[in-house]
């Protein structure tokens, strides 16, 4: 089974420019600038089927043609990675940058040709010391060996890479709140119209992607959409790196087929429960997607069929609850968790989620009372897509959600027991 | 305009594709809630109050949920506004915000009138369910106009957006994150934008509230109002000042399309307490023996004064009156008829008078055109030529704020964001902006959005708009040596002006320059000579300066000698400190010459101190008068609550004093309308004056409007401690309005429209209802009408010569006036909240200047000017031009000087 | 006062065509030579950028690391986010607050450390997981604990 996107990784470090050329890289990036035409290009990322990996799954080839043509003039054009990962429970970002800055560079400055960009961002949260500095090191590499700056391999793209390190907060990982965030503002988000691709960053056209949708890029360049096509066992193309946490034998993340089942992830990879737990529950793609139960293990992990079953591939992490941990409590967690990440601008979150988290710790300490359980339900509908002015609240319902339906038993011996049974 | 027929629950509308949902709603009478979109904001999608369902077609029967603010109509569009998911969502909206109000509407100075109450009881929220502790805030001292009460804050982001978008201000934003977000200064300290006063009334609940106020607070349902007209500059502002107990409680702002839509400045808004003010003279004063006036003056009967009025008015030589820019038109012209026309003076001196003469007669002979605020907000590249226009006319400021966004809205409107999609519109254009140039004597408040500045002496200023009328029209006079920089700047300026769909020029007395209006004009004519229909708008210093100009008269000088020369005995002045007007000396002489003076007043003054004779006039809140702004738009302002004490109309006075001095063919007056017709009469320019507002018999259904809301509260029992038995309501024959809660209550002409209720909307929001459309004009037409309108097709003509360049003279600088907003206009500089937001007198010097001079910052400095002496402190001014000093006018008791004019300027000495 | 260095640093940084932009990056470098930002340091960055301080302030207010309040030597961010709350961050802040006698947002009375909550590290596989100033410490319990504070004078 082929493992592009992790398989130069290294337990001593990542490649060196010279040692990634020596692996075959930046070969896609002389493939394009030599011989392909950007329309070419986005042509390609489009027929492979890849679809964003920071969560929402937008096609990645739809969204770079809506990048508008460029004429030459209208100047500047903007690239952005949204490296800002802070979903919890995710961590695949920071491995990819980790394990093969090169990879990275090399899918922006192709990913920059393909939308005619000339200036180019890493959005890297300031918590990822090892990724800076491994990405620094990389971008100077890749300065010194001309696949960055001006004249790109002696051609005349040119193409700037600024790494951009991060303030600090959740909410700056969304497309339009970031561009803000760039901009020396408070990042609130800013709702569509108009598109990015029409007016992002300083009201030109950017294009923003996340850190393993680009790390793809070379790989489909290099070779051929089919290819990727083929290392799926879904609709979508490609692999996707799913990572565990929780109380399972071998916590971590792995390179694995596009739509491998949740099962397969669980026990093979990540060696199934530790001993003395049993699994309850398990939030499939980071901390604002639906709860899975027992019945849904066989569902294949890509976008399309976990919207089937109600859930979201999200960012591919699994988070697992086992039966010696508190779903209330876990919940709670989540929902303090997004109440203080809610940027302030709409009122449903902002005022909803502190709400929200205050009644779950209430239950959970014992001072949960009835009628709790409909105002939680109520809010799970009122914070829903469009009430709300980002994507931040509604994805805060979708566990509250889900675990008031899966342990809502759990909930209601909470109140009537004033007590939690796990404390 | 393009028709899009809507359903709302099913039932067909007609409204305009692309329009705001919200808007379009609220317009065809639907209650939707809302709180951070308005309708000069527009729409930010933050609040989502205003939800509607938005169904697909006619099978939907679920929908989904959309903020209406943030959706644009569309053709064939199903909405519901009343659909249970909606109305659930609504009142969700409101339990979260009221999770941490603090429900303190009984001492909450904006309970009942209150946009956050009507929108609770809208919605329908009231039942609390949380068990939360509600967070609270540390307040903040912003100075002497607005109170700050973090606590009620809703979030609504109006406040910032206002502040800081609209109004250009910079101290007051936003900080904190999540459910905790702070509106407010960096520190305590004064807002510093002209324009906070309007927080009072953005603010949907009581962040921001009116300090002034507050010190004699009184609910807005006990508020006696009346539509009135702001008499502190020449804007013409249209104001709701509110009464309670014989003392005039507040300003608010009154919505009239075409003027002020929804703001005023704080001058306009807090300048009103000169009318509560100790000094007011409220009693009829005679001074006893009258020869050398060393006697004070003492309170006398009505009957005594007008009895030796009698006396003086029948003997003496035909009197002298001296009017006033800043009274009435009716009260001008019944001093006009008690003296006659020949022996009227306008009150203001030559140097003014010829600048308004000058104004008057450019705006009449045309080919420019006069622009409202609104037009102004139309401009896409404006010249402002010489006029500091945040000082002397700030709601203009405010306005061409406004104007500069015309070319964002283009950008926006390229990539059909819709013009109301406001952080879009400002994304996409990255607020961008077109061009206003200001040439002006030193910096102003609104260099921040200019495209360039120019500082210069005003004979610079004027050489600079005849350059840029010849780089647009190459018949006007050429600007022979001129610097290559100006070449450049006047080209670039006429190449803007030139490419705009509607160019403006702005210009006015400001800086006390013929040669600069002259100019202006210039501009405007060979804009329209290459075919441009060009804006023009000139400021005037006061409420009346038009009104006065048009009745016209001589000039003060002229009064003067008329009285030292021996032609005249006495003199009546009206409503006019001519200690403001006229160098100490000459006006000293002047008094000392007349044997008798007569003053009609509204506060204890320099020249009613003078007064042989001195006579309580009503202010704006007590006397209805008609004043004519800068645009040329006569405009009637009605009296708040009946004078108390002595205190009459200065026109009901003029009348009497006509009677007493046994004038045979007396017009009969007795209403405003009287006058009005008398002056419409005699006065060609004011022919139209009849029709400026419902006349005094008019009715709605045999009713009057009342000045008191139908809720107006404690009317038995408000004068118990002096009579337990109610008195009868004060009768108006001036007018239809009632000082009654009795009457007509709903919506009457808008020129007398007192107050905006509506059922469900207790605060001011409940305008909507009585616009033609959300944000339009009033249902109605806007008060108000245009007198001075240019004969059409008139050629513009050149001047055939250039004020020359300046040339500095040895040993002598150029004095120059600069306003202040707060502190330069007479009556509202009484105001205490005004009286603290304004400098005390200086003089500004250029650093390089006051270096060569060899002073400092706040280091006093001699000015010698005609052969007045001045000792002033220094304000370092960076922006004025070297050999260029600068004097504030009128404020504190600094002295009338008439400038610009050259003066000397040196170290003070030990004994200054 | 802020020195001519991070006055330097600052100036280097504004982009000529957005220099509004530059507003968090200042405070950033303020936070980084100081610790933290003072309400004199922001006036004074606001100074340079020419903006309002209470602009500045509303996103110096914003962001998780641009402190406006001063903290210890050394910054102990504890993730408080799910994987790790699973994995045991309950009992390792426990033990963290009675080895440093103090609660989340404190500091101790000896100006060493002070203790922040943080969202998700992206060590969700090797939980629970805290950095101390920009190491991060993984798979962490007691008497690593222990070990570790020791290497922060
Ligand atoms: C609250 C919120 C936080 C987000 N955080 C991230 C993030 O940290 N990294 C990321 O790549 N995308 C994040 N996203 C998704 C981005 O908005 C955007 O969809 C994505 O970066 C697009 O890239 P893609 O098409 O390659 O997936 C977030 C979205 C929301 C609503
Ligand atoms: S849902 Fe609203 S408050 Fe929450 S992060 Fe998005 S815009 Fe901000
Ligand atoms: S009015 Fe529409 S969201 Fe606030």
């Amino acid at each position: 089974m082929e493992r592009p996107l992790t398989r130069n990784f290294r337990p001593d470090g990542p490649f060196d420019v010279k040692e990634y050329e020596k692996a075959g890289g930046y070969e896609a990036l002389r493939k394009v600038l030599t011989g392909m035409s950007p329309k070419q290009v986005c042509d390609e990322v489009r027929a492979s089927n890849l679809r964003g990996r920071g969560g929402a799954g937008f096609p990645t080839g739809a969204k770079w043609a809506f990048m508008p043509p460029a004429n030459g003039e209208d100047r500047p054009r903007y690239l952005i990675v949204d490296a800002d990962e802070m979903e919890p429970g995710t961590f695949k970002d920071r491995l990819l940058m980790e394990g093969d800055p090169h990879q990275l560079i090399e899918g922006i400055v192709i990913g920059g040709f393909a939308v005619q960009a000339d200036v180019a961002y890493i959005f890297l949260r300031w918590e990822y010391k090892l990724a800076e500095k491994r990405l620094r090191k990389a971008i100077a590499e890749a300065y010194d060996s001309h696949y960055l700056g001006r004249n790109i391999l002696g051609t005349d793209f040119n193409l700037e890479l600024y790494l951009h390190v991060s303030a600090g907060r959740y909410i700056c990982g969304e497309g339009s709140a970031l561009v803000n965030s760039m901009e020396g503002k408070r990042a609130i988000p800013v709702a569509r119209p108009p598109q990015q691709t029409e007016s992002g960053l300083w009201g030109r056209p950017t294009l923003m992607n996340n850190v393993e949708t680009m790390c793809n890029v070379p790989h489909i360049v290099k070779n051929g959409a089919a290819w990727f096509q083929g290392l799926s066992v879904c609709e979508d193309g490609g692999t996707k790196i799913y990572g565990v946490s929780g109380k399972v034998k071998r916590p971590g993340a792995w390179e694995l087929p596009m739509g491998t089942p949740l099962r397969e992830i669980l026990e093979q990879h990540a060696g199934g429960m530790r001993d003395g737990v049993k699994f309850r529950g398990v939030l499939p793609g980071g901390a604002s997607t639906e709860f899975f139960g027992e019945e849904h293990l066989d569902v294949s992990m890509c976008f399309d069929s976990l919207a089937q079953v109600g859930s979201r591939l999200g960012t591919g992490s699994l988070i697992v609850l086992d039966d010696r941990t508190c779903p209330v409590g876990m919940l709670h967690n989540l929902e303090t968790f997004f109440a203080r990440e809610s940027c302030g601008w709409c009122t449903p979150c902002r005022e909803g989620l502190p709400w929200i988290a205050n009644i779950l710790k209430d239950i959970e300490e014992g001072r949960g009372q009835p009628g709790d359980l409909e105002i939680l339900e109520a809010h799970t509908r009122m914070l829903w897509i469009g009430r709300t002015y980002c994507a931040l609240a509604p994805g805060a319902m979708e566990p509250l959600k889900s675990a008031l339906r899966y342990f809502r038993d759990d909930f209601e011996r909470h109140i009537r027991d004033k007590r939690c049974p796990w404390r | 305009m393009i028709v899009a027929t809507i359903h709302i629950d099913n039932k067909p509308y007609e409204v305009q594709e692309g329009d705001n949902l919200l808007s379009a709603c609220l317009s065809l009478g639907f209650d939707i809630p809302y709180f951070c979109w308005h309708p000069a904001l527009h729409s930010v999608g933050s609040c989502r109050l205003c939800a509607v369902k938005n169904f697909r077609n006619e099978e939907d029967t679920r929908g989904h949920i959309v903020m209406s603010c943030m959706t644009a109509v569309c053709d064939g569009m199903r909405i519901s506004v009343k659909d249970p998911e909606v109305l659930e969502f609504r009142a969700s909206v409101i339990e979260w915000l009221m999770l941490h109000h603090p429900h303190d509407c009984p001492v909450c100075d904006e309970g009942g009138e209150c946009h956050l109450q009507d929108m609770t009881v809208m919605t329908g929220h009231n039942y609390r369910r949380t068990r939360m502790r509600k967070r609270t805030f540390r307040n903040q001292e912003l100075g002497p106009f607005i109170y700050h009460e973090m606590n009620r804050c809703i979030q609504c982001y109006r406040c910032v957006r206002f502040y800081r978008k609209y109004a250009g201000g910079r101290d007051l934003d936003v900080s904190g994150i999540h459910n905790h977000l702070y509106y407010g200064r960096f520190e305590d300290g004064t807002l510093e934008s002209e324009f906070s006063g309007n927080l009072v009334e953005i603010c949907p609940t009581g962040v921001f509230t009116d300090k002034t106020l507050r010190k004699h607070f009184t609910r807005k349902w006990d508020l006696q109002t009346a539509p009135s007209v702001c008499v502190h500059c020449g804007a013409g502002c249209n104001t709701i000042p509110g009464e309670r107990y014989g003392k005039l409680r507040r300003i608010l702002n009154r919505y009239n399309h075409e003027v002020n839509g929804y703001f005023l400045c704080d001058r306009g808004r807090f300048g009103y307490e000169f009318v509560n003010s100790d000094r007011r003279i409220r009693r009829a004063h005679l001074r006893p023996g009258t020869s050398d006036r060393s006697a004070e003056l003492e309170p006398s009967s009505k009957e005594a004064v007008v009895a030796s009025l009698e006396g003086i008015l029948a003997n003496g030589k035909r009197p002298i009156g001296i009017g006033s820019p800043r009274a009435s038109l009716e009260a001008n012209f019944a001093l006009r008829s008690l003296v006659g026309p020949d022996r009227f003076y306008t009150g203001m001196p030559e140097s003014e008078s010829a600048l308004v003469s000058l104004v008057l007669e450019t705006l009449t002979c045309g080919p420019a055109v006069s622009v409202s605020l609104r037009e102004v907000e139309l401009c896409d590249a404006v010249l402002v030529l010489g006029e500091d226009v945040p000082n002397t006319s700030p709601r203009l400021a405010l306005s061409l704020r406004q104007s500069v966004r015309r070319r964002s809205l283009k950008i926006a409107d390229k990539h059909c964001i819709p013009l109301w999609n406001d952080r879009a519109v400002r994304k996409v254009s990255q607020e961008a902006k077109s061009p206003l140039f200001l040439a002006t004597v030193a910096a102003t408040r609104l260099d921040d959005i200019s495209a360039a500045t120019f500082n210069g002496t005003p004979d610079e200023i004027a050489r600079l708009g005849y350059a840029v009328a010849h780089e647009l029209d190459p018949a006007a006079p050429p600007v022979e040596g001129s610097t290559s920089e100006e070449h450049v700047l006047a080209a670039c300026i006429a190449g803007a002006l030139k490419a705009a769909e509607r160019p403006l020029v702005v210009s006015g007395t400001g800086c006390g320059s013929e040669a600069v209006i002259i100019a202006a004009a210039q501009v405007a004519a060979a804009l329209h000579r290459v075919g441009k229909t060009a804006g023009l708008s000139l400021c005037v210093p006061e409420c009346n300066t038009l009104g006065v100009g048009l009745i016209g008269g001589g000039h003060l000088e002229a009064a003067f000698k008329e009285v030292t020369s021996g032609a005249a005995d006495t003199v009546v002045i009206l409503e006019n400190d001519l200690f403001r007007r006229a160098d100490a000396k000459l006006v000293a002489e002047f008094f000392k010459a007349a044997t008798h003076v007569i003053a009609i007043d509204h506060l204890f003054n320099q020249t009613a101190s003078h007064a042989d004779l001195l006579l309580p006039a009503a202010t704006f809140a007590e006397a209805d008068g008609t004043f004519i702004n800068a645009e040329g738009r006569a405009q009637r302002s009605y009296r708040v609550f009946p004078a108390t004490d002595e205190i009459r109309e200065s026109w009901r006075w003029l009348y009497e004093l006509m009677q007493a001095a046994g004038k045979t063919d007396l017009p009969l007056w007795t209403t405003p309308d009287d006058v009005c017709r008398s002056i419409a009469e005699s006065i060609d320019a004011l022919k139209p004056l009849g029709q400026v507002a419902p006349p005094a018999d008019f009715r709605v259904a045999g009713l009057k409007i009342p000045r008191q809301p139908h809720r107006y509260s404690g009317r038995t029992a408000m004068t118990a401690q002096v009579s337990v038995h109610e008195p009868a309501p004060a009768r108006d024959a001036d007018s239809a309005l009632a000082f009654s809660m009795e009457g007509f209550h709903g919506h009457p002409p808008n020129a007398l429209l007192d107050r905006y209720w509506a059922p469900g909307w207790n605060s001011v929001q409940a305008l909507n209802k009585f616009q033609s459309e959300v944000g339009g004009p009033l249902r109605g037409g806007d008060p108000g009408i245009r007198v001075l309108e240019p004969a059409p097709d008139r050629e513009a003509t050149y001047p055939e010569s250039v004020p020359e360049a300046f040339s500095p003279r040895a040993g002598e600088r150029l004095i120059v006036p600069l306003y202040h907003v707060f502190g330069s206009e007479e009556l509202s500089a009484v105001s205490p909240g005004i009286a603290e937001r304004s400098p005390g007198p200086y003089l500004g010097l250029s650093p390089d200047d006051a270096e060569s001079i060899g002073v400092d910052e706040g280091r006093n400095v001699r000015l010698t000017v005609a052969d007045v002496v001045l000792v002033l402190p220094v304000r370092l001014i960076p922006s004025l031009p070297q050999g260029v000093t600068g004097l504030s006018v009128g404020l504190g008791d600094l002295p009338y000087v008439q400038v610009p004019a050259w003066g000397v300027v040196t170290r003070a000495k030990a004994g200054d | 006062m802020l020195s001519d260095l991070v006055k330097q640093e600052i100036r280097s940084r504004v982009d000529r065509d957005h220099p509004e932009a530059v507003a968090v990056e200042a405070l950033h470098i303020v936070r980084n030579h100081y610790g933290w930002i003072s309400d004199e340091m922001l006036r004074e960055v606001a100074g340079l950028l020419d903006v309002d301080p209470a602009e500045l302030d509303g996103a110096a207010t914003f962001y998780n690391h641009l402190y406006r309040k001063p903290v210890g030597r050394h910054v102990i961010l504890v993730c408080d986010s799910v994987s790790c709350w699973i994995m045991g961050y309950e009992s390792l802040v426990a033990h963290l607050t009675r080895r440093l006698g103090i609660g989340m947002g404190e500091t101790t009375a000896d100006g060493r450390f002070t203790l922040l909550p943080i969202q998700c590290l992206g060590s969700c596989h090797t939980a629970p997981a805290l950095m101390i100033d920009a190491d991060l410490h993984e798979e962490l319990d007691e008497q690593k604990l222990d070990a570790i504070l020791a290497q922060y004078p």
